[in-house]
């Protein structure tokens, strides 16, 4: 390709590496397309069924006419105890929000300890104690579980696995009696939207339509700060703490407001900008964002400028998206800062038709970008 | 946030975007050195304010993307030794080298390591003393002061399982390089605030002279670049070819005497290969004499396996301004993020991964919606 002008001047060369794509790198559990490709390949093909294909946080099951919510979630983090929680508190509120997305009330939780010999029992007996605590906040019975132990240096000091089962209530279901009925999920075929909901209807991403609203339930970046800061020993006058909570109250309080809510998402890992791709290709729509209406703290956003991170990328375990009519927007918004959990939300943008599958940010000096799924770990910058 | 904020304000960018527009007659081609300045222009849109009659052009300004292959393979192949704690900056794990990246390394056990600063690898090699503890020292000017410190508190220490694997390049021989191409496109440049904060910026006089070529030291967020941006325009449109320094805040003339002190105790300059470029010579640092026992390069044997080059990377091409990254068959086809065919799609400060990210292959995609299907 290099044309023979240039280089007679100046010698080029370049590399054509073979891409080891024979072993699982960290960036398969990164989130991004790594993540993705993973799911797509490997994992959707050898399970496929209808409730898999709903591509959302948790399967809503219909079980003798009740309508069910079911998801699991690991927990890997390093440190176990960080600013504003540990593993374990982290463990509850990951999977209740992950009900909580598919607008279900959670109800029970299963957990599952992988822990690695030499853990201290008093870490343990932490990281149990939030669990409960976290567990009777958000109103969950933990109704089952599981121990294992490993080999000294088989495990990094413990994971935990927990799945959890809600109710996604008739009383609350914007579906009756409200205009949703009318919807119908665009991309699945019959026999999936019957898995789904009887109506039709169902909180996901084949939800989302051109002129909804986007709205996120607070500033961005918290959690992954605060872990960031305690692996590279960065210290600030005002510590951050993680955002992780359980956002449930938040979500029931838009659905029995009447919130027409099309889709929800929380922002964990691979933050809002993956989050929103997801949602863009799984919804076949385009949405836009405008990088002001954005809330990122100060000394978040300082650890950003200084290690060369995009909040936008950065996981949350408190906040989520949630996409709602534009009619409705300012309503929900409303609603949304009446519970403490959400009280920072803010409309950050729009859903459009094209170009579909993609997020699009206006930046803050007015020109626009494509923020583009990341393609593995966000790494530190040289300089 | 302050020292943040008030860079990024939209009116002071329109007003700024503005001034270009009323000074700008006729069509210039602007090269921005520093990866970095690359990344604040894709990733605030920046492009979109100016008038069409300025091209930026993204130089070869990004470290990641100028170490050369043969020196990525050697890293590998240390970091895969049991051995070793290989340490390095993050955004050089996913390099390819001919066969693997050091991410791959770390995937088949090797104990590869990010670090934010060489000292902290001196720290590893410190609390490791089983260990040989080798840091990737790569950069521009920029990272020199940190990595010859490294090196210098290594050897007052009495440190042994400590080494630098160094690919060490400068500024103004890139610069002289591409401007004694003769098909050299650039008529101005904003050169890198970061490596004068430590340099300063008496280098510059000569080539701007030599060259007719005006340089402006130009800062990191929007409206640095657009101020860099108005100040070259100026300048080329009153026909001046003279050294500016628009990062006044961060960059005095003569830089930062005891970091250039430090670099000079421990480094000299050599002659350096640069990924897409070549050697260029003088181009570059390695350590002097009395510190050669810190050099990884020597420490450990070469591998032996010559490192393949392919002609489908243009990343030569990109580094010099001469193409621009969607211009690029391969980009977003068969070179992507996830299976970077050069060094450019790997790094964010690299063109190719800059535009990849930001949504210049929509051009892209665009231009080939219109191509038959091959």
């Amino acid at each position: 390709m290099a044309d023979g002008k240039s280089a007679k001047i100046l010698e080029l060369n370049c590399p054509l590496p073979k891409v080891a794509d024979d072993r699982i790198v960290l960036a398969h559990g990164g989130g991004g397309r790594l993540t993705h490709q993973l799911i797509e390949k490997i994992f959707i093909p050898a399970f496929s069924n209808a409730e898999l294909e709903q591509r959302h946080d948790g399967a809503v099951l219909s079980i003798n006419g009740s309508r069910l919510a079911f998801t699991t979630d690991s927990f890997v983090v390093r440190p176990l105890i960080f600013p504003g929680g540990n593993i374990g508190d982290l463990a509850v509120h990951g999977t209740v929000n992950d009900l909580a997305m598919c607008g279900a009330r959670p109800l029970f939780l299963s957990a599952g300890f992988i822990l690695e010999e030499g853990l201290s029992m008093e870490t343990l007996r932490t990281v149990v104690n939030s669990m409960c605590d976290a567990a009777g906040e958000a109103g969950v019975k933990l109704v089952t579980g599981d121990t294992k132990v490993v080999d000294k240096g088989k495990g990094d000091g413990m994971f935990i696995n927990t799945s959890g089962i809600g109710v996604i209530e008739s009383r609350i279901d914007p579906a009756n009696g409200l205009e949703r009925r009318q919807l119908q999920p665009r991309r699945l075929d019959a026999e999936q939207a019957g898995a789904l909901d009887p109506a039709g209807t169902a909180i996901g991403p084949a939800s989302v339509r051109p002129g909804d609203a986007v709205l996120v339930s607070g500033d961005l970046g918290r959690h992954g700060v605060a872990i960031l800061s305690v692996r590279e020993g960065l210290e600030f006058e005002s510590p951050i703490l993680s955002d992780s909570a359980n956002v449930w109250p938040a979500v029931e309080a838009l659905l029995q407001a009447g919130i027409e809510v099309h889709c929800l998402r929380d922002l964990t890992r691979g933050g809002l900008a993956t989050t929103l791709n997801e949602i863009a290709g799984d919804g076949d729509v385009c949405i836009t964002l405008d990088e002001q209406l954005i809330a990122v703290d100060d000394t978040v956003q300082g650890v950003c400028e200084i290690l060369g991170l995009d909040p936008l990328y950065v996981a949350n375990e408190g906040r989520f998206a949630a996409f709602v009519p534009e009619v409705q927007a300012e309503r929900a918004l409303k609603v949304l800062r009446s519970v403490p959990v959400s009280s920072g939300a803010a409309y950050v943008g729009k859903v459009e038709e094209r170009p579909k599958g993609t997020v699009v940010l206006r930046s803050r000096i007015g020109g626009n970008r494509v923020v583009d799924m990341l393609s593995g770990e966000q790494l530190p910058r040289i300089c | 946030m302050k020292f943040v904020s008030e860079y990024r304000d939209p009116k002071a960018a329109g007003q700024l975007a503005q001034a270009i527009r009323r000074k700008v007659t006729r069509s210039w081609t602007i090269m921005e050195i520093c990866g970095g300045q690359t990344h604040t222009i894709v990733k605030s849109g920046l492009e979109e304010l100016l008038p069409k009659e300025v091209t930026l052009v993204h130089g070869p300004g990004c470290p990641v993307c100028v170490t050369p292959i043969e020196l990525i393979d050697k890293a590998v192949a240390i970091a895969e030794r049991p051995d070793v704690m290989f340490c390095s900056f993050g955004d050089m794990l996913r390099v390819p080298g001919s066969s693997r990246s050091l991410f791959d390394a770390k995937a088949g056990g090797g104990d590869v390591r990010i670090v934010y600063s060489p000292l902290d690898a001196l720290k590893l090699a410190k609390a490791n003393p089983a260990k040989q503890v080798v840091f990737f020292a790569v950069g521009f000017e920029t990272t020199a002061p940190a990595n010859a410190m490294s090196v210098w508190q290594a050897d007052h220490d009495g440190v042994r399982n400590f080494s630098l694997l160094i690919s060490h390049v400068l500024v103004p021989p890139a610069m002289e390089a591409l401007l004694s191409s003769e098909n050299c496109l650039v008529q101005g440049f904003l050169a890198a605030g970061h490596v004068c904060t430590i340099m300063g910026y008496e280098e510059y006089f000569p080539i701007a002279e030599r060259y007719k070529v005006p340089i402006v030291v130009t800062g990191f967020e929007p409206l640095d670049i657009l101020e860099g941006v108005l100040m070259i325009v100026d300048q080329l449109e009153s026909r001046r070819h003279e050294v500016e320094n628009q990062y006044s805040r961060a960059v005095r003339r003569e830089g930062n005497r005891p970091a250039q002190q430090r670099i000079a105790e421990v480094f000299e300059i050599a002659p350096r290969q640069w990924r897409g470029l070549g050697e260029i010579p003088a181009s570059g640092f390695r350590l002097r004499e009395r510190f050669r026992k810190y050099d990884a390069d020597l420490r450990f044997p070469a591998s032996g396996e010559p490192a393949e080059e392919s002609p489908d990377c243009i990343s030569g091409l990109i580094l010099q301004g001469l193409k621009k990254p969607h211009e690029c068959a391969a980009f977003g086809v068969k070179c992507t993020p996830e299976n970077p065919l050069g060094a450019p799609m790997v790094s964010s400060e690299g063109a190719c991964a800059a535009y990849y990210h930001y949504g210049r292959r929509q051009e892209r995609e665009n231009t080939r919606a219109e191509l038959p299907v091959a």
